[in-house]
């Protein structure tokens, strides 16, 4: 995962409440067995509105997306975050997220940031004015910065670290990786090894057929 | 200091104790790998350049998206096709072992598992599925996890965990005839609801569990999840010992005799303290059946459809009556007059040797009722080849059942084999939500034994609505057209 310190890009005013899993990336998606090129499913059924903020020229690459209260809230699915970074998205900013969607974001390396409603209404119209605005996020001093406006944002101390540090939770893991062989060595030799495999005598199988 | 099951396997299991509230580091003993919930954790390998750090204690199989008709054939439907082909590629890439369509290993993960003796008390057994509990039957601690921690797993063999609280559901007594372990588990449900076991480790105990077969307490723990738990166990005694010895994965020599000593002292002592406790009185039991479109919405057969104005709680009356139109059912209707159209038996929850025997022995010499389709698919290919060395197909085929090969099938609408909307089932498996079985259909979870009765008779039944002579055994078949059971003598 790569460390966070500043990210400056185009900021992108969404002016919805309670953005559900559903609508960052419908179900249909889902049966995708990729991680990444879920660019196309983010707010899917939204895209097909030409008004649509992400369909305007000035917003379309932007990477901070500044959003209502409760954002993420739904199904745990952690393709939401995955669709947003895909999309080009670093940070999301709203004033309240539902605790799966932030969880899942700290581990993918998205910045969920919890900014005051007044400073998003702030944020909106200064974006909304002046299409295409960068927004610099600060992690190290949790600030947002833009045009002339900086307002501070809130994230955990942990969750921090870990963007800061660019460590996932198998990173994470990794750090203790001589515990994790120490281990091993005194694991019993009863338990069981699925390799080299061991079978009974093989035998042949019969496909079934449909009966007419 | 005294402690229960669970706490014991947790303990022999920590790599590293979290400090200040963070969690645990546990080792991963065994992880089952199937196709739907691993294509992108192995990507997510991939991308970060990582390896499967134990393919020696990593198996996978394909079973959710396998059709159980013609499956030499390419598989039609291109989702499930390139799931199928996704973890083919994956396992040879990673080094992982595999038992495809075709194989005589291949089956539903928690069948595979098991059968191979790779399933055995004491270990931490995880799989991206939820009915991964089955495995707790023989004392391990087993459960299911999401994508990404497949991924840790494949990445570290290791997974950051906070503990679980224990529960003690203890049945006394003995079973009723007629009645299994499915209705056991249906009707702990039933009275801790499908969120009583939240959070909680459940450990079944008493004279009712003890005296179950080894795959009838599969049944059970399967089904641990069913009441919002993340694990079901049962200590090992001499009925998980037999069944693992001499199965291709057991340990063996000193080897065996080492895992028996430790095995046996894998219980909850006496003093231990469970967080909750629940008791049930075995005796007390009947067939049940599930009314509704939870698996907590359950009732003894002999009851009636419940009459949601009687129904005292605001917000069960509701879910009750919402269940009921989507059921197609009026309150008041004797459970059985309702009469179903398809008869499901197989699932990892029954669609194992026993579970077949047992249909088999209450079917024999029947027709099935007309206008019923009777699907029986084994849990697994080796789960078929035992069932035709027995003679079992036979009987089922002469019933007028279809004799499928083996996968998850009709437990959930993700191959070939669905409900149609508004057709309904009686199904051995272990979800009723709405269209679990296929868009519009609905489901109500029973026994094989009731399943079998069932079949029989067009409504629902159980076997006791059958003049059959005597007590069903569950474990035994002695009906005279089977050939002895020879070598292999277990699936
Ligand atoms: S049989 Fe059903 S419950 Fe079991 S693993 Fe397959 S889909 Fe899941």
């Amino acid at each position: 995962m790569e460390k966070f310190t500043t990210h400056t890009g185009v900021g992108v005013p969404l002016r919805r409440s309670n953005v559900d899993t559903d609508q960052i990336i419908p179900a249909v998606y889902l049966k995708r067995v990729t991680r990444t090129g879920f660019e196309d499913a983010l707010f899917a059924a939204w895209r097909g509105d030409p008004s649509f903020v992400l369909n305007q020229e000035a917003y379309s690459n932007g990477s901070v997306l500044v959003a209502g209260p409760d954002f993420g809230t739904g199904s745990s699915r952690e393709h939401a975050v995955w669709a947003l970074k895909d999309y080009g998205f670093r940070v999301v900013l709203a004033s309240r997220f539902a605790d799966i969607f932030r969880g899942n974001s700290g581990k993918q390396g998205l910045v969920a940031g919890v900014v005051a409603q007044e400073d998003i209404e702030l944020l909106w119209k200064i974006l909304e004015t002046k299409p295409g605005t960068e927004v610099t996020v600060d992690l190290e001093a949790r600030t947002v910065h833009a045009d002339d406006v900086t307002v501070p944002f809130q994230i955990d101390d942990y969750t921090r670290w870990r963007l800061m540090e660019g460590l996932d939770d198998i990173g994470l893991t990794l750090q203790n990786e001589a515990d994790i062989t120490a281990f091993e060595a005194t694991r019993e030799a009863w338990r069981p090894k699925t390799l080299p495999a061991k079978h009974l005598p093989s035998v042949p199988v019969e496909p079934a057929r449909p009966v007419s | 200091m005294a402690g229960t099951l669970a706490e014991k396997v947790w303990e022999a299991h920590l790599v590293r104790r979290g400090a200040d509230g963070s969690p645990d580091l546990l080792y991963i003993d065994l992880h089952l790998v199937h196709e739907v919930t691993s294509p992108q954790a192995f990507e997510g390998l991939r991308l970060a350049g990582r390896q499967v750090r134990r393919p020696d204690l990593t198996i996978a199989t394909e079973d959710h998206n396998t059709p159980t008709l013609d499956i030499d054939l390419p598989i039609a439907d291109l989702t499930s096709r390139t799931q199928i082909d996704t973890l083919r590629n994956n396992a040879r890439e990673f080094g992982v072992r595999i038992h495809s369509l075709g194989d005589a290993d291949q089956g539903i993960v928690h069948q595979v598992g098991p059968q191979l003796g790779l399933t055995m008390p004491g270990l931490t057994v995880v799989c991206g599925d939820s009915h991964t509990s089955t495995h707790g039957a023989f004392g391990a601690l087993a459960f299911g996890i999401g994508t990404s921690e497949v991924e840790h797993v494949l990445a570290t063999q290791t997974l950051p965990l906070s503990p679980f609280k224990t529960m003690a559901i203890t049945v006394n007594g003995q079973l009723p005839p007629g009645t299994t372990s499915k209705d056991i588990i249906l009707a702990v449900i039933a009275k801790i609801g499908t969120g009583g076991g939240q959070g909680y480790v459940l450990e079944y105990r008493g004279e009712a569990i003890r005296n179950l077969s080894m795959e009838a307490r599969m049944t059970v723990c399967n089904m641990s999840i069913e009441a919002g738990a993340r694990a079901g166990m049962i200590a090992p005694d001499e009925t998980t010992f037999e069944y693992l010895k001499g199965r291709p994965h057991a340990p063996e020599g000193a080897d065996w005799d080492a895992a028996v000593e430790y095995w046996k002292t894998l219980r909850s002592d006496d003093d231990a303290e469970f967080d909750a406790e629940v008791v049930l009185e075995a005796s007390d039991l009947e067939p049940f059946v599930t009314w509704g479109t939870n698996p907590g919405q359950g009732l003894p057969l002999s009851a009636s459809v419940p009459v949601p104005e009687e129904i005292a709680d605001a917000n069960e009356r509701v879910a009750a009556e919402r269940a009921l139109e989507y059921m197609g059912l009026e309150g008041g209707t004797p459970l059985r007059d309702v009469k179903v159209d398809t008869v499901f038996i197989g699932s990892c929850t029954n669609g194992r040797i026993e579970d077949l025997r047992s249909v088999a022995k209450v079917i024999q010499g029947r027709k099935k009722a007309d206008d019923v389709r009777v699907l029986v698919v084994p849990a697994s290919a080796r789960v078929r080849i035992q069932a035709e060395a027995e003679g079992l197909d036979v009987i089922f085929k002469e019933f007028g059942a279809e004799w499928r090969n083996a996968g998850c099938s009709m437990c959930l609408g993700m191959n070939p084999d669905q409900l149609a909307p508004g057709e309904r089932s009686a199904s051995t498996s272990n979800r009723n939500f709405e269209g679990r079985q296929g868009k519009g259909g609905r489901t109500h979870l029973v026994s094989p034994l009731v399943a079998a009765a069932t079949a029989v008779r067009g409504t629902l039944s159980s076997v006791s609505d059958l003049d059959l002579p005597g007590h069903v055994d569950l474990t035994t078949f002695d009906g005279t057209p089977l050939t002895p059971l020879e070598a292999p003598s277990f699936v």
